[in-house]
């Protein structure tokens, strides 16, 4: 951050974080199943959260992902994350997909196909962004890249909190 | 040169010395000690025998012989044309000045002195020892007057200081910082030269340790009032350079100097004086620019230390500076702690202007400043979309926080406009905004004691506000407002009468009302708030319709009503009974309340009202949060003692005594839950500290228990022949377990409290509990017992103890015994009692405890009863209690035990093994981390072994024992890692959510091991981890993904 090179959005609108799940009866009840639902996605990307490549702040306080463009069916075995850049033409969007993708495919069962995709119309290239996302191989492709996996596992570092 | 003073020394010594010894005596003892003086030179010297210095040292503090002697013995060695013979001449003389100088006379330490200082000429190699010997004659008792001013200048001039190795630059500021508790106003006499010199020596330090020193040679300086003269520039230079000091002290460091500790030395230094205000203002302002966040840090710190010294004078000139740089770090942060320490600056600079006093030709600074902050900030309040409105609120707040004066130009000037924004809007959430920011407003006002409340002029208006808000049906709205009415109601004189009542309304009518949680919590809060500011209106405004909603209702309810009604019907009658709590704290308002709760007790009872079994426990619990949080008033004392515990004790008697008779109504007062939520209200009271009270009440229950003296208790209609505490028919159990009342009782009074008929007491309690077969009385009245015992200091306890113990050895020992469990937990009990308090017997009850663990019958009690032990029990035996609890009573228990325990698991047979491991897990589970940490590797082994136990308990306090042992790993446990990891990996598939939640945090705090070690599990671990992550409890999963995705950064580029 202190270096010499200018950021491409120096001064982003910082978002309230909300709250952490309030933990209820049924969540300590053993017999009692819990579905996955949306927030509990949005709580992977977030509680534990990823970090913006520029910034160090997590993707909730830039409001990157909202709880509302998250959606989980828990028969049908699909979950799809719609991301909103925090600007149009941030050159950063496929590495911040790429990170929300990695951090799905580390955290959910495998039966989930994960669908990621740039919020419609708030990004300059937003179809380039989401056919890179959305192809398996290149994907695959993209982890095999030693410095493009640093980078996305910097992204995912959790903070000394977690433990 | 050098001989020459030699010769002076020995001479001016010599005359000093000659007189105090006769002569002949003198000559004698010289000549046997002097052989063996110049031995020890010549070896000291010659032959480079480091150990011979303190040889001499205890030599001369023996009076073998003199310094003089050993200077002369010295003589040829301090003259020698080698530096390196020198350097060693002088070496030995210091160190034996530093462990002798208390014994030196004035005379001699001024003839060293002047050597000393003139070997400061001397070669390199010789400095570091006169540094020493000098910093030992510095602490002579005996230093002659102006000798301080000459070695200072010496110093000064002769050496350079920061060409010293780091032990002499230590050396040098020792010397100074003797001298300047010593000879303080000689330094001063110095003038300017002395902080010159100071500036000179410290100018380029580097290590810490030696920066610790010279900060606190410049506070001293500072503090002082040395003549700073015109070097004050210089002397801000040399230690302001250090700002802001960044410093990572090395891996295990063994000086423990900490950041910390260097922040607030050099924060002591730069803030000491408003004459570092012109260099220290531009200075923080630089810094806070930087993009380290604890450089912003420490500027903010630093400059609200400085606020604390200076005036306003000192501040005029930057005020614009600093205000702009504190709005950018409030306005812009990214972080909680820099917004905070602005904010705390900001108060602090407003404080210091407002504390100036004003000359008639300035300018009043604080109402300049205040402008600045106002132009800044007062339009961000009036923005239709509120979009900086929290940033310049807080700092607003701040300052208005700062003084009455500011609070008063603060308010004067937001207050209007944010009354008439709120008046206008329409939207909930933008009106909560609004009444939120009132809210910091109010409760940042200062009072005064002489003039009125600032806010006096908007109090109409708020309140209107506020009454608007409270009869909103938006929860978030009506919780702010209550907040706000709270801090409104806590300022002196703002509310009048009308507005209190009206207040108390509202209130009354949400208790009543409102079915949202969140809104009842708040106004519980609120109303026990005010209540004790206003009693009054509480008294004539709530009690009364709380208590008419509780009893009015229950006639309605009587004619089939459907269940939800019945539903909703009690949660307004816990709302009433809870509120009646919280306002209860004033004694004129107790006098009012607890009437009501009794009489709800007592319809509960006759079963005219038809209150639920869970209504008559949080009545119960009402009334123990009032003998809790009510004042510790005598008045208030009487009415628990005198009213409210006679009528429980009544109440329990009628209904343990009826029942025998009548069967169609059964009084909730034989319920067990019902006595136990009793005893906490009985032992609150009896442990208040009206010792007086106190003592009637126990001499009334316990004549009520032994002898069955009804007389104190209301409605005296009770049968003579009561007898509590005696085994009778097969039903009595209704009787006898009112003993647990007696337990609420006795075992909580103060300690200086008399028991009456002790001996008594204690031998009818433990016939009760060692034959009694209902299981509320025989563990009440082993509690009593023990209760009793852990506070009675008398000699007899042990005989006592010891007829008990026999007693229950026997019942222990025949396995046909009927009452083997009621003998397990009086001995548990009495074994807790003891060990608290460190008592000798202790012992012997606690190792019968370990040699039940292998009984077939109690064995698992008695490994659960481990728990009890190292647990604090809620009801006795706690603090609260005024019971006897020794500090760490479970280390040592756990130090002199845990071999025991070892033994045990390795002797016991296969199938009792387990009982072993669930005691160890109670045992460690209930220790303080560090101690877990420290003792944890001698028993892995067993640890490792309870993994694999069966019992779900047992794995899962093992797991969250071994948990913070792997955050730190010991070597034992990475040679053990197989067998870990695969047990682990083994019980994330559990039954028990709390076992598999568990293991996951451990397999967690697993991936934190040296990466080489853990490397090869990798895969596995991965592998493992994927089966949790649809688990079908959430709680399980969310611990899965942390623990996975922290596996998957192992070994991975850009990952750990």
């Amino acid at each position: 951050m202190a270096g010499g090179t200018r950021l491409e959005n120096a001064n982003p609108l910082i978002f309230q974080r909300s709250g952490e799940r309030l933990h209820t009866a049924n969540d300590e009840d053993e017999d009692v199943l819990d579905p996955i639902d949306d927030r509990e996605i949005f709580d992977i990307l977030h509680v534990q959260s990823i970090n913006d490549p520029e910034h160090p702040l997590s993707l909730e306080e830039l409001n990157v992902v909202e709880q509302m463009r998250v959606r989980v069916n828990d028969q049908q075995n699909t979950v799809g994350v719609e991301f909103t850049p925090t600007i149009p033409h941030c050159s950063m969007a496929t590495l911040i997909g790429l990170s929300i993708k990695v951090k799905l495919l580390r955290s959910l069962p495998e039966r989930f196909k994960i669908d990621v995709r740039i919020t419609p119309g708030t990004h300059a290239s937003e179809d380039a962004v989401n056919k890179q996302l959305a192809d398996k191989e290149r994907v695959a492709a993209a982890l095999e890249n030693s410095q493009l996996l640093e980078v996305v596992n910097q992204c995912l570092t959790s903070n000394a909190r977690t433990v | 040169m050098t001989v020459f003073l030699i010769i002076s020394f020995c001479f001016t010594a010599r005359t000093f010395h000659a007189c105090s010894l006769p002569f002949e005596l003198k000559l004698f003892m010289m000549a046997a000690d002097s052989a063996i003086l110049v031995g020890l030179v010549e070896e000291f010297v010659s032959g480079q025998q480091d150990s011979k210095a303190a040889d001499t040292a205890t030599g001369l503090k023996k009076g073998q012989f003199t310094i003089l002697q050993l200077v002369e013995a010295l003589g040829l060695h301090l003259t020698s044309s080698q530096p390196q013979t020198r350097a060693r001449g002088v070496q030995l003389l210091s160190s034996v000045l530093q462990t002798c100088h208390g014994d030196l006379t004035e005379g001699e330490v001024v003839v060293l002195l002047a050597f000393y200082e003139n070997r400061l000429k001397d070669h390199y190699v010789i400095t570091p020892h006169v540094l020493q010997g000098l910093k030992a004659l510095t602490k002579c008792s005996v230093l002659p007057p102006g000798s301080a001013v000459s070695i200072l200048k010496s110093l000064f001039q002769d050496v350079h200081v920061q060409s010293l190795m780091l032990a002499e630059r230590s050396c040098v500021y020792n010397i100074l910082i003797q001298l300047m508790e010593s000879k303080e106003s000689e330094l001063k006499g110095l003038g300017a030269d002395f902080v010159f010199g100071f500036v000179q020596s410290v100018d380029g330090e580097r290590d810490p340790r030696n920066l610790l020193l010279a900060f606190q040679i410049a506070r001293k300086i500072i503090r002082g009032g040395y003549d700073l003269g015109k070097f004050t520039e210089e002397l801000f230079e040399v230690t302001s350079c250090y700002f802001p000091i960044d410093f990572s002290p090395p891996p295990n460091d063994p000086h423990g100097i900490t950041q910390e500790e260097l922040i607030l030395a050099l924060r002591a230094v730069l803030t000491g004086t408003p004459c570092f205000a012109e260099f220290l203002l531009p200075l923080i302002i630089e810094k806070l620019d930087s993009d380290i966040q604890s450089a912003k840090l420490d500027s903010l710190q630093t400059l609200s230390a400085c606020a604390s010294v200076y005036e306003h004078k000192e501040l005029a000139e930057f005020l614009p500076g600093l205000w702009a740089s504190l709005r950018r770090e409030v306005f812009q942060t990214a972080s909680e702690k820099v917004e905070s320490a602005g904010l705390a600056a900001l108060t602090a600079l407003t404080a210091c202007l407002s504390r100036s006093v004003l000359s008639s030709d300035s300018e009043d600074s604080l109402n300049v400043f205040l402008d600045l902050v106002l132009k800044d900030c007062k339009h961000h309040l009036c923005e239709p979309d509120l979009k900086l409105v929290w940033p310049s609120a807080k700092l607003l707040q701040a300052c208005s926080s700062a003084s009455y004066r500011a609070s008063h130009k603060v308010t004067a000037a937001v207050m209007p406009s944010l009354i008439e924004q709120y008046n206008s809007r329409t939207q909930c959430a933008q009106r909560r905004t609004l009444l939120e920011v009132l809210q910091g407003f109010v409760q940042s006002v200062r009072s005064s004691q002489e003039d009125d409340s600032v806010l006096l002029d908007f109090s109409q208006s708020l309140c209107s506000i506020v009454f608007s808000a409270l009869s909103e049906s938006n929860a978030g709205l009506q919780i702010t407002s209550m907040h706000v009415l709270t801090a409104l109601g806590q300022q002196t004189g703002l509310l009048v009468e009308s507005d209190v009542k009206l207040a108390v309304d509202h209130l009354t009518r949400i208790v009543l009302e409102e079915e949202d949680v969140t809104v009842s919590t708040a106004v519980v809060e609120s109303a026990g708030t005010l209540a004790r500011l206003h009693p009054a209106a509480f008294i004539s405004n709530m009690v009364p319709q709380l208590k008419g909603s509780i009893f009015s209702e229950s006639l309605a309810q009587a004619d089939g009503a459907a269940a939800s009604q019945e539903h909703s019907q009690q949660a307004l009658h816990q709302r009433c009974v809870t509120a009646l709590a919280a306002v209860s704290s004033h004694p004129s308002v107790v006098q009012e309340t607890t009437p009501v709760l009794i009489q709800v007790l007592t319809s509960a009872h006759t079963g005219t009202g038809s209150f639920s079994l869970e209504e008559v426990i949080a009545v119960c619990l009402s009334l123990q949060r009032i003998a809790g949080q009510a004042e510790d008033t005598e008045e208030n004392g009487q009415v628990f003692h005198d009213i409210i515990i006679p009528r429980l004790l009544g109440l329990a008697l009628q209904a343990a005594l009826n029942g025998e008779c009548s069967s169609e109504h059964r009084s909730p007062f034989v319920e067990e839950t019902v006595l136990s939520a009793m005893v906490p209200v009985i032992s609150t009271t009896c442990s208040r500290l009206q010792s007086q009270l106190a003592g009637r009440t126990a001499l009334r229950s316990v004549s009520l228990f032994l002898d069955g003296d009804v007389s104190f208790l209301p409605e005296n209609a009770f049968p003579s022949q009561i007898q509590l505490l005696k085994k009778q028919a097969s039903d009595s159990w209704k009787q006898s377990q009112m003993v647990c009342l007696l337990m609420g009782c006795v075992c909580s009074l103060p300690r200086g409290v008399e028991i009456p008929q002790v001996d008594r007491l204690l031998l009818e309690l433990e016939e009760l509990s060692c034959t009694c077969d209902h299981p509320l009385s025989y563990t009440s009245a082993a509690k009593c017992y023990a209760g009793l015992v852990n506070k009675w200091h008398v000699e007899a306890l042990e005989s006592l103890i010891d007829r008990m113990l026999k007693r229950i050895s026997s019942e222990l020992a025949s396995a046909s015994s009927s009452v083997r469990t009621q003998a397990f937990t009086l001995l548990l009990w009495v074994a807790k009692a003891l060990l608290i308090r460190y008592h000798p017997l202790s012992t012997t009850l606690t190792d019968k405890l370990f040699s039940l663990l292998s009984d077939p019958e109690l064995g698992s009690l008695a490994a659960d009863g481990f728990s009890l032990l190292m647990s604090d029990s809620t009801d006795i035996l706690n603090r609260g209690c005024h019971a006897d609890v020794r500090i760490m009573y479970r280390q040592r228990f756990f130090t002199e035990n845990s071999s025991k325990l070892v033994q045990g698991f390795n002797t016991a047979p296969q199938e009792r093994k387990s009982c072993y491991l669930k005691a160890l897990s109670h045992i460690l589970t209930n220790l303080p981390r560090q101690v877990q940490i420290t003792e944890l590797p001698a028993l892995l082994p067993l640890l490792l072994e309870a993994l694999s136990c069966p019992d779900q308990g047992v794995q899962q306090s093992t797991l969250s024992c071994l948990q913070p042992v792997l955050l730190d790993p010991p070597s034992a446990l990475i040679t053990q890692l197989e067998a870990l990891v695969g047990r682990m990996l083994s019980l994330i598939t559990s039954p028990s959510m709390k076992v598999r939640i568990a293991s996951l945090r451990c397999i967690h705090a697993l991936a934190r091991f040296p990466e080489h070690e853990i490397m090869p599990f990798r895969a596995r671990v991965l592998r493992a981890l994927a089966t949790p992550l649809d688990d079908r409890k959430r709680m399980v999963r969310s611990e899965a993904v942390l623990a996975r995705n922290e596996w998957f950064l192992l070994g991975s580029p850009g990952g750990r």
